[in-house]
């Protein structure tokens, strides 16, 4: 089977990083972790519910956190076998702030839970049955987003289109590489699975032009497979040409609509890792316990993809990249453009990391001094989103929330572009990411209000008895109701988007991989 | 560790690197000029250097910032060389000092000083002493070949008293190019005639041909290095051009060509130098088409029917007002809306 390779034309936005690859690492799988921590918050959405208490023995892949009723989130699985030692609040790793943890002593034996169980042909299951599987392994987004993929693949009806997206256009950042180069065909099997649960007709597997054995591997895999569904699209080095957003921008040549859903475009971009890990435990019956992760940076001895399990130290993981090289300048959970700092090595792997970037003290930009913007309009040329960053900033100094809103604040992706190119050294990404969460508490504060004073109005009709009057304002409000349940839909997803890892930015649920 | 928030890599480019390169794309104009039209340039050029300098420093003590990093950013020199390339050779001290002072004092600082002024500081200046000092700023030396060396005495002696000694008033006043085609065509002659007369070279004027193609190289070069963009200057010279070609063939007898046009006076220093400044012109990339654009018709129409012989000063300060309104109305559509802001 000829298999049809596109390539993309570079975009007039973004940051050629082509001159900044940093090559294919090898894939090792880390050792098994003699404790574990496993955050009960690690998607998009509520605290999953623990499941079982301290003291308990629980086994490799046996569900530990539930999704809360009516909420969105996803379960949580041990990932080794052994004794629950403590459940207590915990910092979240990437996060500001503290979250419920399970702390899972290892008994060394990896014995597997026995409630999961994998299927010979999956492909034959019912589509509701594989929908339900996805949800019950747990699996989210592994681009970072950690967008609970059952969900995002709920929407069956009006998608044509399934992207996978193994661009990671970050620099550093290979773990997709590591596995689009050693398992093409269980990224391709969990693709097959999600078309048919999406009911779409093809698939474009987005690479990055600089990963040549990947591009080889995915090509013969798609061969092999014989599903003309598939096709790649080749995608040039520069950045951020992986942000989910952007992404179905350049193979589709449709936006997401502002506000919109994830699926209104016609287009679901799922990250490659997530697709492999669908068809992991459709076939085995192992859920998301572990990942790939990039350990890498001048910081440690050996850079190396680790396939390690959740919850595992990321000193354990410093330590299977050849320990620290040198005194590390930082510990970042992502890349260079968008990763957030780690206050310490104690802290876990989580489902949304799929980078630790140990710098060493001279690939940091040293600190320099912040100078008037002088309106060179560099921050404009290179926004993947097409805002003006010049302006945004002079609106910000003044406060003026209206015409941040305006001028497409919360449409801000955080990529980091501006702040690269800013000749006057201006941190902007901070403020802006700093200011769409004040937008989003702005909104939430008005909506609430709006509630308020229809429920005051409700209150004053029934106590006045006016029929007509009350007739009238009845039929105004089933109109708004309904319209209200969109913007329920939305408004959570964009708290989500608003609260959620860096890595995943506006647009509710990005499956970034940048 | 560090703990700071990303990005955590930076692409190398700063404030002073960008006015750097500025003042090093200004380098052939600046030695074109001294070359054809002498050394006053270069006495009024290091006199604004030090003025505009002085006055950055002045007023950055006032207004209680710290004076070093500011003061060597680049600013300032920018400002102090284009009103140099601006004011004739010939131009006594004081006349410096008030462009410098109107520039960087009032036109600068009193809108809060680097990014905040709403009008090119330079233009400001050179403006000023034009209104004020029209008998001082209205003569250019005649260009014969390269610049008269030998009367260096009398031009330093013009700079510091403002008069010149009997013999050498003929040979270091004159008019330019653009202001002889002026006077000729209002006395009746044809551009034939005109462009036959000494001042003129082949294409343009003698030796303002090659003061503006130093600027135009000058200019390729910042376009090349990305410290500009080509939307303003592009559409200044091209509606320029165009109006130059619509009434030279409807009637080449009375309006010079668009080659003649475009390589008169500060045609280039205009598009690539004062045009691009960022600070006061528009944001988005169709409003500095907008921006060019009007400033070029401004330009034609000031050139053609105006009182002055070249009208760049006036139309930027004129196109600085409109800015903001530009501004409003050219924000580019955002990713995912269906609308402009």
């Amino acid at each position: 089977m000829k298999v049809v390779v596109d390539t993309i034309a570079p975009p007039d936005w973004g940051l050629d990083f082509s001159g900044a690859a940093h090559g294919s690492l090898p894939l090792r799988a880390a050792g098994l972790p003699r404790r574990v921590r496993v955050p009960l918050l690690q998607h998009t959405g509520r605290n999953a519910v623990p499941l079982i208490t301290v003291g308990d023995r629980v086994s490799t892949g046996q569900p530990i956190g539930a999704i809360p009723e009516h909420s969105l989130g996803a379960r949580v699985h041990a990932p080794v076998s052994g004794q629950v030692t403590d459940i207590a609040p915990g910092p979240l790793s990437g996060r500001n702030r503290s979250v419920p943890c399970i702390t899972i002593e290892s008994d060394g034996q990896d014995e597997r839970w026995a409630g999961y169980h994998g299927h010979e042909r999956p492909l034959s299951l019912a589509t509701p049955a594989l929908r339900r599987a996805i949800i019950e392994a747990g699996i989210v987004g592994l681009g970072g987003a950690t967008f609970p993929a059952g969900v995002k693949l709920n929407r069956g009806s009006g998608v044509g289109t399934l992207i996978l997206n193994g661009v990671e256009c970050e620099p550093h950042i290979n773990c997709d590489d590591a596995l689009l180069r050693t398992d093409p065909a269980s990224v391709l099997a969990g693709a097959q699975i999600m078309l048919r649960i999406l009911e779409a007709g093809e698939c474009i597997v987005a690479l990055k032009q600089s990963g040549a054995a990947a591009l080889t591997a995915m090509r013969e895999a798609i061969a092999a497979l014989d599903d003309d569904r598939f096709r790649i699209a080749l995608l040039p080095d520069i950045y951020p040409t992986g942000g989910e957003a952007q992404l179905i921008q350049l193979l589709t040549g449709q936006e997401l609509p502002a506000g919109g859903l994830p699926w209104d475009s016609g287009a679901i971009c799922q990250n490659v890792g997530t697709a492999a890990a669908v068809a992991r435990f459709l076939a085995t019956g192992e859920p998301l316990i572990s990942r790939i992760v990039t350990v890498t940076g001048g910081g440690v001895t050996e850079p190396v993809n680790l396939l390690a399990r959740i919850g595992t130290p990321v000193a354990d993981l410093i330590d299977a990249a050849g320990g620290y090289a040198g005194e590390p300048a930082a510990l970042i959970m992502g890349g260079p453009m968008m990763g957030v700092p780690l206050a310490d090595d104690s802290l876990p792997l989580t489902k949304a990391m799929n980078c630790l970037y140990v710098p060493s003290a001279d690939e940091l930009t040293p600190a320099a001094a912040e100078q008037p913007c002088i309106r060179c309009g560099d921050c404009a040329t290179v926004c993947p989103a097409n805002l003006m960053p010049q302006l945004l900033l002079e609106a910000g100094r003044t406060q003026d929330f209206g015409r941040l809103r305006e001028l497409g604040l919360p449409d801000c992706i955080e990529c980091g572009c501006c702040d690269y190119v800013c000749p006057s050294h201006i941190p902007m990404t901070g403020q802006f990411a700093d200011g769409k969460q004040r937008l989003y508490e702005i909104a939430f504060e008005k909506r609430r209000g709006e509630r308020a004073a229809r429920r005051f109005a409700a209150r004053n009709e029934r106590l006045d008895g006016q029929g007509d009057a009350a007739a009238g304002q009845a039929s105004l409000h089933d109109v708004s109701n309904a319209a209200a349940a969109r913007d329920e839909l939305s408004a959570l997803l964009a708290r989500a988007g608003a609260t959620g890892t860096p890595q995943q930015r506006s647009k509710n649920d990005p499956e970034n991989e940048t | 560790m560090s703990r700071r928030r990303a990005p955590h890599w930076a692409g190398g480019n700063s404030v002073p690197l960008v006015m750097q390169r500025t003042l090093l794309a200004l380098l052939p104009v600046l030695l074109c000029m001294v070359v054809f039209l002498g050394p006053g340039i270069l006495l009024n050029a290091s006199a604004l250097l030090i003025f505009c300098l002085g006055f950055e420093a002045i007023a950055l003590q006032f207004r209680g910032r710290p004076v070093t990093p500011a003061l060597f950013d680049g600013s300032a020199a920018i400002t102090a060389l284009l009103i140099a390339l601006a004011l004739p050779p010939l131009t006594p001290w004081w006349v410096t000092l008030t462009a410098a002072l109107f520039a960087i004092l009032l036109a600068k600082h009193v809108y809060g000083g680097l990014g905040q002024n709403v009008f090119n500081p330079a233009m400001v200046g050179y403006v000023t002493v034009l209104i004020a000092f029209p008998a001082e700023v209205a003569d250019w030396p005649a260009i014969t070949g390269a610049g008269d060396w030998s009367s260096t005495n009398a031009t330093l002696g013009f700079f510091l008293t403002g008069a010149l000694p009997a013999d050498a008033v003929d040979a270091l006043t004159g008019a330019t190019p653009l202001d002889d085609i002026k006077t000729q065509l209002g006395q009746m002659r044809t551009m034939t005639e005109i462009t036959a007369r000494d001042g003129f070279g082949a294409l343009a004027g003698r030796g303002w041909g090659w003061i503006n193609v130093a600027a135009l190289a000058g200019g390729l070069w910042l376009i090349r290095k990305r410290v500009i963009t080509w939307h303003a200057p592009g559409a200044m010279l091209a509606t320029l051009a165009g109006l130059y070609f619509m009434f030279y063939a409807i009637e080449p007898a009375t309006n010079p060509s668009p080659v003649l046009g475009l390589l008169s006076g500060g045609t280039m220093v205009g598009a690539f130098f004062i045009v691009t400044d960022p600070v006061s012109g528009a944001a988005s990339n169709t409003g500095r088409l907008i921006f060019g654009a009007g400033t070029g018709a401004l330009v034609f129409g000031m050139r053609s029917w105006g009182a002055y012989p070249d009208g760049i000063a006036f139309a930027i300060l004129f196109m600085n007002m409109l800015a903001p309104l530009i501004d409003r109305y050219t924000v580019p559509r955002v990713y995912g809306h269906r609308k402009r802001p």
